[in-house]
């Protein structure tokens, strides 16, 4: 493996658990509802999946139990915004403080422990392509399952009558109900998809990407999965391009600090945050008309009956 | 299939002794109401009178707390807006329910229950458009629509379903009276072809010209169930009021004096998304006279106020000059010292802050000049000011300062354009004076409107009720797509004049005649 091979590989490793986490967001928030408490939920996905992995010694279950705390507290969540219409910047913020101080909880008997590396999934053949082969033919499955989801929320949102059904409620929530769809189911279901994603990119982080765990390793990731969702105004496939552009710029600003340029190391850091948003601005403009956000996101809805 | 209204069956529908009560307010108050297959019924009412409350109980929106909803004789509960589309009703809103990002097809097949497929949405959409002549595109995107146009979606959407009965609500109220009649067709083309219709609106001409019977609503209550052919409008608007509606007195002829406003050669751009540009706007407006501005709603109006007003700024000094001083680049306050007065359209969170006290209110537009001192507020002042207002253009409060957010429509309206004159202005800008305020207020505040020119003001009301602008105004002009039409006497303009203007066809045919 040539060194740039390796840089290409580490920029897939960064930017995956970023696209997952912020494509559930993207469906959460087509919906209507800001859910600020991605942070917490990956947190919480992490030390469950790490926790479930080492005490069963099952990978899988790692990963289900992952899924399955991010749901869980996406559906707490739910429970406040949607049943008692809260509101949903104090109670997404709430959330990612609980989920930061749970996960170090749960994760608290893991600290020191070590996992395996998954192995890659090889596609035979096309992973021999120079350069590129090993890129995309020789990936471990999360990554794989980050571009099926690309895909398939596309066509979802797209294509879909419950994809527009979904869309409808997030633009307009009181047309919506006046016309009989679904508001709060629909957005309930939006809400556990968005945390059950972000469970799943935390269970990436500790099993893939540093493969144990330590409190408060999410590090940001859930913030910045946020952003990416508002610069890529809402849609998958400028998500996909955002996130790698940040994943590419994260890793490249590291090897630059190793290189050791004459800038300062805190201006290398904010590259990554300055190219994404320069990167999705100029996609946005290029389009034409700036896209709004969905228009009823973070409004509470109370039916009127 | 023609009506058969004189068949024994039983009606299409029947409500009898509906009931919604909301904390103390009885919204509805025993509505009994039938229509017929085929009939076309109006239901009339002025604001508030409980119109909308008693169709959204029979669109399945809201619960009723009493009463029982037949449907062909048969008692029925409409629990919802689907249950409600089951049986064959279909709704068109006042304001409408429709998404602005997304396409007139999506729009539609939003709504539609059942199996489909963008194409076939299409085929059907295209099809309906023929038959009752409701032109779209499916493709075009609904913020970039006019609200005829919206309103054809609406009427679509309805008409997929195969409806039995089309409720619309105050239908009329964004349209041109050429876009107006253009629905009253189809309207009548859709009973004839056996579709009820439950017409809801406090315009009577319509009314008059589309519908054999109208159920009148006053408070909740059922008033008189009548024909509106057989009545004259001043009965019928006897019967919504309560009481005899007066006209608005006019003691002094229009005999203008010098200019107080003068707006030259205007252009602004848009604001956001979908604002609309202002294009080398010119007006004057002198003391002593009324000038009206007509217009369909979006067409530049709301951006022509924040010009006045000086909430947006001209790019140059002399583009706006009032009582004589160039002040297209002055702030509100600025022009407030030059004796002009704003009353804009929306009245809580613009005209007044929801949770402040009417005396606190009182600074937002005088503080600039009477009641705060190098800073301070001089709280007794501006009490004794809100008493003042309150007493003279007897505004109802429930308490003896209560925060705005708790009047309703009609008396803060008065409180706000109340707290514009007692300035006595030599310039007063308003922008929808009367828009959602019952009909006693709408009265006051006209002839305050009216009164106040007559005392040796300019007045400017910016309205969408072109019934409201020939009664008070002396001048009028018309706005459309950001381009003011030149200002002529009232006298000298029709309605159907002022059609074609609001759409932008006198514009036209003056170009044409141009080239």
């Amino acid at each position: 493996m040539t060194t740039f091979e390796a840089i290409l590989l580490t920029i897939v490793t960064a930017s995956t658990p970023l696209l997952i986490a912020a494509l559930g967001e993207l469906v959460t928030e087509r919906s209507g509802v800001l859910n600020l408490g991605v942070e917490g939920m990956m947190a919480m996905g992490a030390a469950c999946s790490f926790a479930a992995a080492v005490s069963f010694d099952s990978t899988l279950l790692g990963v289900l139990a992952g899924v399955l705390a991010g749901a869980m507290m996406a559906a707490l969540f739910a429970l406040v915004v949607l049943g008692f219409a809260a509101n949903q910047v104090g109670s997404g913020l709430a959330l990612t403080i609980f989920g930061l101080g749970l996960s170090g909880l749960v994760g608290a008997p893991f600290v020191g422990a070590r996992r395996d590396p998954i192995p890659p999934i090889d596609i035979p053949g096309l992973s021999d392509i120079p350069y590129v082969g090993r890129l995309f033919f020789e990936q471990d499955l999360f990554v794989y399952v980050s571009f099926a989801l690309t895909i398939l929320i596309a066509l979802y949102l797209t294509r879909t009558r419950s994809g527009l059904t979904l869309r409808s409620i997030g633009e307009n929530h009181t047309s919506a109900n006046a016309l009989g769809l679904p508001v709060l189911r629909t957005r309930f279901l939006a809400i556990l998809f968005g945390g059950a994603c972000a469970g799943l990119a935390g269970a990436y982080l500790a099993l893939v990407y540093t493969r144990f765990w330590s409190p408060g390793m999410t590090a940001g990731r859930g913030w910045i999965a946020l952003a990416l969702v508002v610069f890529a105004a809402w849609r998958p496939g400028w998500l996909l391009i955002g996130a790698y552009i940040f994943g590419a710029a994260t890793v490249l600003q590291l090897h630059a600090q190793a290189a050791q340029f004459g800038v300062p190391s805190q201006m290398l850091s904010a590259v990554p945050y300055l190219a994404t948003i320069i990167a999705l601005l100029l996609l946005s403009l290029r389009h034409g008309r700036a896209i709004g956000a969905p228009g009823s996101l973070g409004a509470p809805f109370v039916p009127d009956r | 299939m023609k009506a058969d209204v004189s068949s024994s069956g039983p009606p299409l529908v029947e409500l009898k002794g509906i009931s919604k009560r909301y904390g103390d307010l009885l919204a509805n108050d025993g509505i009994d109401l039938s229509i017929e297959p085929g009939e076309i019924h109006a239901l009339l009412g002025e604001n508030g009178a409980g119109k909308s409350t008693l169709v959204k109980i029979l669109y399945g929106v809201i619960e009723p707390s009493a009463g029982e909803i037949r449907w062909e004789g048969r008692p029925v509960t409409i629990g919802s807006p689907v249950e409600a589309r089951a049986l064959g009703l279909g709704m068109v809103f006042q304001h409408f329910s429709l998404f602005d990002e997304m396409t007139v097809a999506e729009n539609i097949a939003v709504a539609l229950s059942g199996e489909w497929s963008l194409a076939t949405v299409r085929g059907r959409l295209s099809e309906i458009s023929r038959t009752y002549g409701l032109a779209l595109d499916p493709d075009r995107a609904v913020w970039t629509l006019s609200a005829g146009e919206r309103q054809r979606i609406e009427i679509v959407r309805c008409l997929l379903q195969n409806p039995r009965l089309l409720i619309l609500d105050e239908p009329t109220s964004v349209l041109t009276p050429q876009e107006a009649e253009h629905l009253f067709v189809t309207l009548d083309k859709l009973s004839a072809d056996g579709c009820s219709i439950l017409y809801i609106s406090h315009k009577l001409e319509e009314v008059r010209r589309l519908c054999r019977r109208a159920t009148i609503l006053r408070t909740g209550r059922v008033v008189a169930t009548i024909d509106p052919r057989a009545s004259t409008a001043r009965e019928i608007a006897a019967l919504m009021v309560g009481n005899e509606v007066g006209d608005i007195r006019t003691d002094a002829p229009h005999a203008p004096q010098g200019e107080v406003l003068r707006v030259d050669h205007l252009d602004m751009p848009p604001v956001g998304l979908h604002g609309q540009a202002l294009k080398d706007i010119n007006l004057v407006a002198r003391s002593g006279e009324v000038v009206g501005i007509a217009g369909v709603a979006g067409n530049g109006q709301s951006e022509l106020f924040a010009a006045l007003s000086g909430e947006r700024l001209a790019s140059r000094p002399d583009a706006i000059v009032i009582a004589g001083r160039a002040c297209g680049t002055l702030g509100v306050h600025a022009r407030r010292r030059l004796a002009a007065a704003f009353v804009p359209e929306e009245r809580l969170g613009h005209a007044a802050a929801p949770t402040h006290r009417l005396s606190e209110n009182t600074l937002i537009s005088h503080a600039a000049t009477e009641v705060s001192r190098s800073g301070f507020i001089l709280v007794n002042a501006a009490r004794r000011l809100a008493r003042s207002i309150i007493k003279s253009f007897d505004v109802r409060t429930p308490e003896g300062d209560p925060q705005a957010r708790k009047l309703s429509g009609g008396n803060l309206q008065k409180f706000v354009i109340g707290r514009e004159i007692i300035r006595k202005p030599k310039l007063l800008i308003v922008d929808q004076p009367t828009w959602g305020v019952d009909a006693g207020a709408a009265r006051l505040i006209r002839q305050a409107l009216v009164d106040l020119a007559r005392a040796g003001s300019a007045v400017v009301v910016v309205s969408q009720d072109l019934d409201e602008l020939f009664e008070v105004a002396d001048q009028m002009a018309v706005i459309h797509q950001g381009y003011l039409s030149p200002l002529k006497p009232i006298g000298a303009w029709t309605k159907e004049a002022v059609g074609l203007e609001m759409l932008g066809v006198a514009q036209a045919q003056g170009d044409a005649h141009a080239l």
